[in-house]
C-alpha cells in the first residue's frame, strides 16, 4: 500500500515536473526563440511575396521581435548545452564563440537598422528584409547542423 | 603437384589480367567525343549549367563570394572516410588550371572521370552524376569555362591513405558503382519531371550528399536521396524523398520557394553546405526549380537513410 502510494506520487511528480524542467532548458528556450524569429520572418516574407498586404505596424512588430530575440539569444548556449533536447547547435558555437557572438550582433544590428528606417511601403520593407535575412543562411551555414 | 602449380599460375595470370582490364581507365567513345566537339558551345547557356553543377562551391577559393566565385583557383577541402580531398585549380590558366584542355579532355573528365593523362579521378569530383549530362550541355559548359578568368595558384595534392591513394584501384570502384543509368524509374512520361530528374541526377549531383553510402563509398541500393550522415562533419544530410519526416510534407511550391529563397515553409533557413547550394539554385530559372520540386515529389518514399 505504502509502495503503491509512493509509486503513484512518483508518477504524478514526474508527469508534473518533467515538462517544467524541459521548458527551462537552454536548448528549448533557444529553439522557441528561433521559432519566434521564423514567425516574424514569415510575416514579412508573405508581404514581400505579395501574399499579404504591406502593413507598416506588422513590419515594425516583426523587426522588433527579431531585435529582441537577437539581444539575448547568445545567452542560451552555456557549456553543457551542446547536446540534448534535439538541439541542432553545431560544435562551432563553442569552438568559435567570438564568431558566433559577432554573427548574432550583426543580425541584431540589421534588425535595428530596419526599425530605424521604419519601412513605410513595400519597397522599404524589401530594402530591410534582404540584408536582414541574409543573416539566416550565413549563421546557419557554420553554427547549425541538421540532425534529422 | 606440378599440375596444381600450373593451374594456380594460370589463375593468377588470368586474375591479374581481369584486374588489369577492370581497373583500366575508359574514356568516352571516340564517336561521342567527335559529336560533342562538333557542337558550337553557347557560353550563356553554359552559365546556367555552371550554377546547376555547383562548380564554384568546390573550385572557387574557400569562402569566395560574388564575382570571386568565378575564379576557380581551387583549395576547398573535402573531408571523407577515405582522407581529405583538395579541389584543384580548374581556372582557364593553361598551366595551373585547365586552359590547355581540349573539349575531348573536358568531356572525358565530366562524363568518364578520366584525366587528360588517362588516369582515374576520385569520385569526390562528382563525374558519377555529371556522366548523365547530354552532349549539348557539356559543350555549353565548356564554352562558359573558356570565358572565366585564370589563376596561377598551384593545385594541392589530396591527403589520401593506402590503398585509396592508388588511382588505378578506382577502376575497381568504378566497375562496381559507376553508371550513367537513371537512379529511379518514374512511371509515365512527364516533361517537367524528366527535366527535374536530369537536373537532380545529372548536373545538380544532389544524390552525392543526400544518399547513404556503404563502407567503400558506393550508394546503398533502394535508398536514393533518403539522407545520409554528413560526410564532412557532424549531423546529417536530410532525407528529401516524400518519406522524409520534415521535407516529405512540403508541397511542390514549398520546395521551389526553398530553392529560390532558402526559406522552409516555417521560415527556418538552409544551413550547412546547403547554404551555398541554395544560392546556386537561386540562379536557375523558376521553371528549373519547379522541375526539381516536381521530381522530388514524384520519388518513391524512403525511410531516413542514416538510421
Amino acid at each position: 500500500m505504502k509502495f503503491r502510494t509512493l509509486f503513484a506520487a512518483a508518477l504524478i511528480g514526474a508527469a508534473g515536473f518533467a515538462p517544467a524542467i524541459a521548458a527551462d532548458e537552454p536548448q528549448v528556450v533557444r529553439q522557441e526563440m528561433m521559432k519566434k524569429v521564423g514567425g516574424a520572418t514569415g510575416a514579412m516574407a508573405k508581404m514581400v511575396k505579395g501574399e499579404s498586404e504591406f502593413d507598416a505596424a506588422a513590419t515594425l512588430a516583426a523587426l522588433t521581435t527579431i531585435s529582441e530575440v537577437a539581444a539575448t539569444f547568445g545567452n542560451y548556449f552555456p557549456e553543457g548545452s551542446e547536446t540534448g533536447m534535439e538541439t541542432e547547435a553545431a560544435a562551432a558555437i563553442w569552438s568559435d564563440r567570438a564568431g558566433f557572438e559577432a554573427a548574432i550582433a550583426k543580425f541584431k544590428a540589421d534588425a535595428d537598422a530596419g526599425i530605424a528606417a521604419a519601412p513605410a511601403d513595400l519597397d522599404g520593407l524589401k530594402a530591410a528584409f534582404g540584408p536582414l535575412t541574409k543573416n539566416c543562411g550565413t549563421c546557419h551555414e557554420t553554427y547549425r547542423q541538421k540532425k534529422s | 603437384m606440378k599440375r596444381l602449380a600450373l593451374g594456380l599460375g594460370v589463375a593468377v595470370v588470368a586474375g591479374a589480367g581481369i584486374a588489369f582490364a577492370v581497373t583500366s581507365p575508359r574514356p568516352v567513345a571516340a564517336e561521342r567525343l567527335d559529336a560533342i566537339a562538333a557542337i558550337d558551345g553557347d557560353a550563356a547557356a553554359g552559365e546556367t549549367l555552371f550554377w546547376a553543377g555547383g562548380c564554384a562551391s568546390c573550385h572557387a577559393a574557400p569562402g569566395a563570394e560574388g564575382d570571386a566565385k568565378l575564379m576557380l583557383s581551387g583549395g576547398v577541402r573535402l573531408a571523407s572516410d577515405f582522407g581529405t580531398f583538395v579541389a584543384p585549380n580548374i581556372s582557364s590558366d593553361p598551366e595551373a588550371g585547365i586552359g590547355g584542355w581540349s573539349i575531348a579532355d573536358f568531356a572525358n573528365a565530366m562524363l568518364a572521370g578520366v584525366s587528360p593523362r588517362g588516369e582515374h579521378y576520385y569520385p569526390a569530383f562528382p563525374y558519377t552524376s555529371y556522366t548523365r549530362m547530354n552532349d549539348r550541355d557539356i559543350a555549353d559548359l565548356f564554352a562558359f569555362f573558356k570565358t572565366l578568368p585564370s589563376s596561377d595558384v598551384a593545385s594541392l595534392p589530396h591527403q589520401i591513405g593506402f590503398p585509396f591513394n592508388i588511382r588505378r584501384s578506382l577502376g575497381g570502384w568504378k566497375f562496381l558503382f559507376f553508371s550513367d543509368q537513371p537512379h529511379v524509374t518514374l512511371g509515365g512520361p512527364d516533361t517537367e519531371i524528366a527535366r527535374g530528374q536530369y537536373l537532380v541526377e545529372g548536373p545538380g549531383h544532389c544524390g552525392e550528399c543526400h544518399t547513404p553510402r556503404n563502407l567503400i563509398g558506393g550508394f546503398v541500393s533502394d535508398a536514393w536521396l533518403s539522407g545520409a550522415q554528413n560526410p564532412d562533419g557532424e549531423g546529417v544530410i536530410p532525407n528529401i524523398t516524400p518519406g522524409s519526416k520534415s521535407i516529405g510534407g512540403w508541397s511542390k511550391s514549398d520546395i521551389a520557394y526553398y530553392l529560390e529563397s532558402g526559406f522552409t515553409p516555417d521560415f527556418d533557413s538552409a544551413g550547412g553546405s546547403m547554404v551555398d547550394v541554395q544560392k546556386n539554385m537561386a540562379k536557375l530559372t523558376s521553371g528549373d526549380r519547379d522541375a526539381i520540386a516536381a521530381y522530388l515529389k514524384a520519388l518513391p518514399k524512403r525511410d531516413n537513410g542514416w538510421e
